[in-house]
């Protein structure tokens, strides 16, 4: 066994905070208990933070992801071992979403890889003076994914694995505004960053971060990893540039709606180590030609025959909401008749003012216009298959 | 009605007693304030038909947030005997007058033995602050 992580005791006793904690309780945010991390839920209202991030910009401060770097000569060729994408091929600055897959080809994780040159803003906490990646991983499987690696690496001494989670911050800045609000405040040249990369940069009052252009919500804009100690100063200071035009802290509960509409998956729910990323519809991440990772001979065989179960969108009418393992029924079945499917998340869409849902069902249902029903507490609702994803924003 | 002189169910249901006809009594029945802000963003409520028996604990009917879905549970034994038909088109009177135009249903008493579990004010207002954090 691996050594333990250093918060499994942390979360037996309390819950972690973030640096923006503080902040939170504050400012009214209801705070739960996420992934063993203290976490505002809402600040009032889910739907008006859900509305300010579709039309203006939200802020969310997401530092309960946990963030990995590796630095070494042999990290490429590692990382690609252990991730369904390509990731030797990456250009510095590039960024890329994957699986980090088991030997049977179920998800252990979904994250984003960082590839970055050394950074040019010095800083004792953030010393690294080479090329190297960063991962960023869920918080609910930080320290499953940390034992995992680490066990991949054990008698290699070409790559470091650290953990850099608790002396950062992370926040992400999201919606049409989100870019010109940030902008501003760093000297760097965010704007000419592509979508899907990132640069190191500091802040005009000086502290390191690392910026990308990436998100959960279906909306442009930045995330930023910034040293703990300053992220109160840079999340005031955008909350503060965007107040008169509607910026807003958002919690957990909108950054669930709006990744939701934007059919983003999310690990719990759509993602779990008995789905493989094809059936959940993520063939985009999985790179099976001339190369081998963990999990990828058992993807192989899944391409070459039907998939058990596949990822749909539902949206139905009316107002109840299908919720997490309600069951899903075929279009012309009887209360009593067997499942089809079942429910992996369902909201009520603020922006299109119905419920939606995902969930798995057997292939032969998965078709667009397809028919169905979901078992909402006992009565049966007609659903509809749909074309993922529910909202995306106007380019 | 002021809050402070209702009863209260650990399910957040506040209770409004009064004299009926015919020496039964009617209970008034609605969601506290502190349960409509914790849902927050309702979208959707459920009543039971005038007729309907319910026993204490008894789900009467659900409401809905975009979080999540939660029952109402009667916290009086009778027969509903009069629904506020307008509140599920009007979701926004549990916000603005809980207590009053939020009501959801008037049960008549068939047994008063259950009012002596239910909480004062103040005793409530204890249970909300530990569950509030």
């Amino acid at each position: 066994m691996a050594t333990a992580p250093v918060t499994a005791s942390l979360a037996q006793s309390s819950l972690a905070q973030t640096p923006l904690h503080a902040w939170h309780e504050a400012h009214g945010g209801r705070m739960v208990d996420f992934a063993g991390w203290s976490m505002p839920v809402h600040y009032g209202s889910i739907v008006a933070e859900h509305t300010a991030t579709r039309t203006a910009c939200g802020l969310f401060d997401v530092s309960h992801m946990g963030r990995l770097r590796f630095v070494g000569p042999g990290a490429a060729e590692f990382l690609d071992s252990v991730v369904t994408r390509r990731l030797t091929d990456m250009q510095l600055g590039q960024i890329r979403y994957g699986l980090v897959t088991n030997d049977i080809g179920g998800i252990l994780d979904d994250v984003l890889v960082y590839r970055l040159p050394a950074p040019t803003v010095a800083h004792p906490a953030n010393l690294v003076d080479s090329d190297h990646f960063v991962m960023v991983v869920n918080a609910s499987n930080r320290e499953k994914i940390v034992q995992w690696l680490n066990d991949k690496l054990a008698g290699r001494d070409d790559v470091k694995l650290e953990d850099l989670t608790t002396i950062y911050a992370m926040i992400a800045v999201q919606g049409p505004l989100a870019r010109q609000l940030v902008e501003p405040l760093f000297d760097a040249d965010l704007h000419s960053l592509k979508y899907y990369h990132g640069m190191y940069a500091a802040t005009k009052t000086g502290w390191p971060a690392l910026v990308s252009r990436t998100g959960y919500t279906g909306e442009d804009g930045y995330e930023i990893i910034v040293l703990e100690n300053g992220a109160v100063e840079v999340w005031e200071a955008i909350l503060a540039a965007g107040k008169d035009q509607g910026a807003r802290a958002c919690g957990l509960g909108c950054r669930d709606t709006l990744r939701l509409e934007a059919a983003m998956p999310l690990y719990g729910h759509e993602l779990s180590e008995s789905i493989n990323p094809l059936q959940a519809g993520l063939d985009f991440a999985v790179n099976l030609e001339k190369r081998s990772f963990c999990g990828s001979w058992a993807l192989l065989q899944a391409r070459q025959s039907p998939l058990p179960q596949v990822r749909v969108g539902l949206e139905l009418t009316g107002k109840r909401v299908p919720r997490e393992h309600y069951s899903i029924l075929a279009g012309k079945a009887v209360a009593g008749d067997a499942a089809i499917g079942e429910i992996t998340s369902g909201t009520f869409s603020p922006t299109l003012d119905r419920p939606i849902a995902m969930g798995y069902v057997a292939q032969e249902f998965s078709a667009v216009g397809t028919e169905l029903q979901i078992d909402i507490r006992g009565g049966l609702t007609a659903a509809r298959v749909v074309r993922l994803p529910f909202y995306s924003r106007k380019k | 009605m002021s809050p402070e002189s209702l009863l209260y169910a650990k399910t957040h249901e506040w209770v409004h007693i009064e004299p009926g006809s015919g020496g039964a009594k009617i209970a008034t029945i609605g969601v506290s304030k502190f349960a409509v802000e914790a849902l927050t963003d309702l979208v959707f409520m459920q009543l039971p038909p005038v007729g309907r028996k319910v026993k204490v604990g008894d789900s009467f009917g659900e409401i809905e947030s975009v979080k999540a879905v939660s029952d109402l549970y009667s916290p009086v034994d009778g027969e509903v005997v009069a629904v506020n038909d307008a509140l599920p088109n009007q979701l926004e009177t549990l916000n603005s007058d809980p207590y009053g135009a939020g009501w959801a249903i008037k049960v008549k008493l068939s047994d008063e033995s259950s009012l002596s579990k239910l909480m004062d004010y103040s005793t409530y207002q204890k249970q909300c602050a530990e569950e509030g954090h």
